[in-house]
């Protein structure tokens, strides 16, 4: 009788201590604010990660946010002649959203026309990295600097079209 | 027992299992076998042999935040869960004797950690209610003039210990009540209740080893101290909180004050050994580190360090085995920087680049080994990946710059 009890208090305790709880073992093994897999993997598996010449009259380097914020994101993009967009770097001093966000940025303004980046929303990039809503912000900063980057481009090929009239 | 056997088995298991190998110190404790079988309460004498899968989980380094049990905390508590289930208020039988005499045992062992008498300890569900009770003294205080300084014994973002023998003397000598809350000192830097004239004092179970949801209040009897309960009932605990005692609970709190009277001095040491250890490799290797908080008077174990030019949030995500507390804006839901830091003027942006390590009593010197390690490969990482970094590498001065505002 009392052996009965103690192996069903035994088989208890280990059905305690070994099994696990009912969220499965993966999401254990993940942190619990949970960054999305693409979210880490831009930290992981840099791409665009660097600088351009910013002297260069191809570069627009776009440079938002402030360290007080916790938030600075550079992004440079290099045009070719025809208006399009051939090579594009970031740096970013930011939470891990806002590195990935600013890395997507990078990575979806190559190969497109000048006008085209300018469609680029800040909605889709939260979308694409799955952000949660307290991390929206990151993503809208990510436009901030396309938009930045392409301001800065377009400064620097307008003085050259008004000392052309001039002379 | 019966633990041990169930972690020998698990790291067993895991040892035995193939797979890759990550460099991260493998501990009996972190390992954790998994069974993907469909789950029951009820175990079943037919269930089938667990399908098992071996996860490694992180390194744990956020001891400010919570510590794990220790074992001989569980040892001293698993009777009073299982056998001795007694109500300690229930007069009139064994079982109400039994488990009123382990509530006493319990006062006891966390009166003498203080230099309390155990009448002057009541026992709560955790140093929040504790600080309730406190606070809540003041609104009940008869006289116009009477007021209460609440300080915090030591800091739970930087470790800071506060001078709190001086502050009590300066209560006493003016008659004002003095609260401190003790979370994070108690049993880990000594503690005289009548050495340092505290009259009210707030303890927390599982911060100091011990088990969740319980904790106690200090109230001094002689000068005695009036407080108001928070909550009414059946007038138990001297009528300052009512509710029944949770004996195991309890008996957890007062098993974990006496390992940590036993244990402080050598914990001390060990806790130290480690930080120096800690903070000497991330400074030698990495410039522009700064240890946030006074220096010299410093609970070890609490490490608060500024990485300039790198945002916390994305160290901690960098340092994915290892769990981390930070003090930036991102990792709090507010996005407010922490309130600690500014208080004590450390510069916005070296706010949102801060990282609480926690050094505790099981804490290893290959945990502390590994976490410096990455922490250096990371930290280098981000700083490849920061604009500010760049900018002053190029020698440009951060603060002559106009950000724009978002």
């Amino acid at each position: 009788m009392a052996a009965a009890g103690a192996g069903r208090l035994r088989r208890a305790a280990s059905a305690l201590l070994l099994r696990s709880p009912r969220v499965p073992a993966r999401e254990l093994s993940a942190p619990a604010r949970l960054y999305h897999k693409k979210v880490v993997d831009h930290y992981e598996n840099p791409r665009n990660v660097g600088s351009l010449d910013k002297t260069s009259k191809n570069v627009g380097t776009g440079l938002v946010g402030a360290p007080a914020c916790g938030d600075v994101m550079k992004l440079q993009i290099q045009v070719d002649e025809q208006g399009k967009i051939v090579d594009a770097r970031f740096k970013t001093f930011g939470c891990g959203s806002a590195i990935a966000s600013s890395s997507l940025a990078t990575e979806w303004v190559k190969g497109k026309t000048v006008e085209e980046a300018l469609t680029i929303k800040n909605t889709d990039i939260a979308k694409e990295l799955c952000l949660p809503p307290v991390k929206l912000h990151c993503s809208m900063l990510a436009e901030d600097a396309i938009k930045a980057a392409l301001a800065d481009y377009k400064l620097k090929q307008e003085p050259k079209k008004g000392e052309a009239e001039k002379k | 027992m019966l633990l041990r056997t169930a972690w020998r088995r698990a790291a067993a298991a895991v040892r035995a299992a193939p797979g890759p190998r990550s460099e991260a110190p493998a501990r009996g404790l972190r390992l954790r076998v998994v069974d993907n079988a469909p789950q029951s309460a009820v175990p079943s004498d037919t269930a089938t042999a667990p399908e098992v899968e071996s996860v490694l989980r992180p390194l744990y380094m956020d001891v400010q935040a919570t510590t794990p049990l220790d074992p001989r905390v569980l040892d001293a508590m698993l009777p009073y869960l299982v056998n001795y289930y007694g109500n300690p208020h229930s007069r009139t039988h064994a079982y109400g004797w039994e488990s009123e005499a382990a509530m006493e045992r319990a006062r006891q062992q966390v009166a003498s950690l203080i230099g309390a008498d155990p009448r002057e300890i009541i026992f709560t569900s955790g140093a929040t209610e504790s600080n309730n009770i406190a606070i809540k003294e003041l609104e009940a205080a008869i006289q116009p003039d009477t007021s209460l300084v609440s300080v915090m014994t030591v800091n739970n973002e930087i470790g800071v210990k506060q001078p709190i023998a001086e502050i009590g003397q300066i209560c006493s000598s003016r008659r004002v009540y003095f609260h401190t809350d003790a979370a994070q000192a108690v049993g880990k830097i000594p503690l005289d209740v009548n050495d340092m004239k505290i009259d009210l004092m707030s303890i927390s179970g599982h911060k100091i080893y011990g088990p969740k949801g319980v904790g106690a209040i200090y109230i001094r009897r002689r000068p005695r101290v009036r407080v108001e309960a928070l909550q009414s009932g059946g007038g138990q605990e001297r009528g300052m909180r009512s509710g029944t005692v949770p004996t195991p609970l309890v008996v957890g709190l007062g098993a974990a004050c006496e390992v940590a009277q036993q244990e402080m001095e050598y914990d001390h040491k060990w806790i130290s050994k480690l930080a120096e250890r800690l903070t000497k490799k991330i400074m030698n290797s990495l410039p522009d580190v700064v240890m946030n908080g006074d220096p010299e008077h410093h609970y070890p174990g609490c490490i608060n360090l500024s990485f300039a030019y790198v945002e916390g949030e994305s160290l901690l995500m960098a340092l994915k085995d290892v769990a981390l507390s930070s003090g930036s804006a991102c990792t709090s839901a507010s996005l407010e920087p922490s309130y600690v830091l500014r208080a004590i003027g450390t510069d916005e942006d070296l706010a949102h680049s801060s990282i609480r390590f926690g050094i505790g009593r099981f804490t290893t010197e290959e945990e502390v080994d590994y976490t410096v390690e990455k922490c250096i490969h990371h930290v280098k990482r981000l700083r490849e990946m920061s604009p500010l970094w760049e900018m002053v590498q190029d020698g440009i001065d951060l603060k002559s710059i106009k950000w724009t505002q978002h």
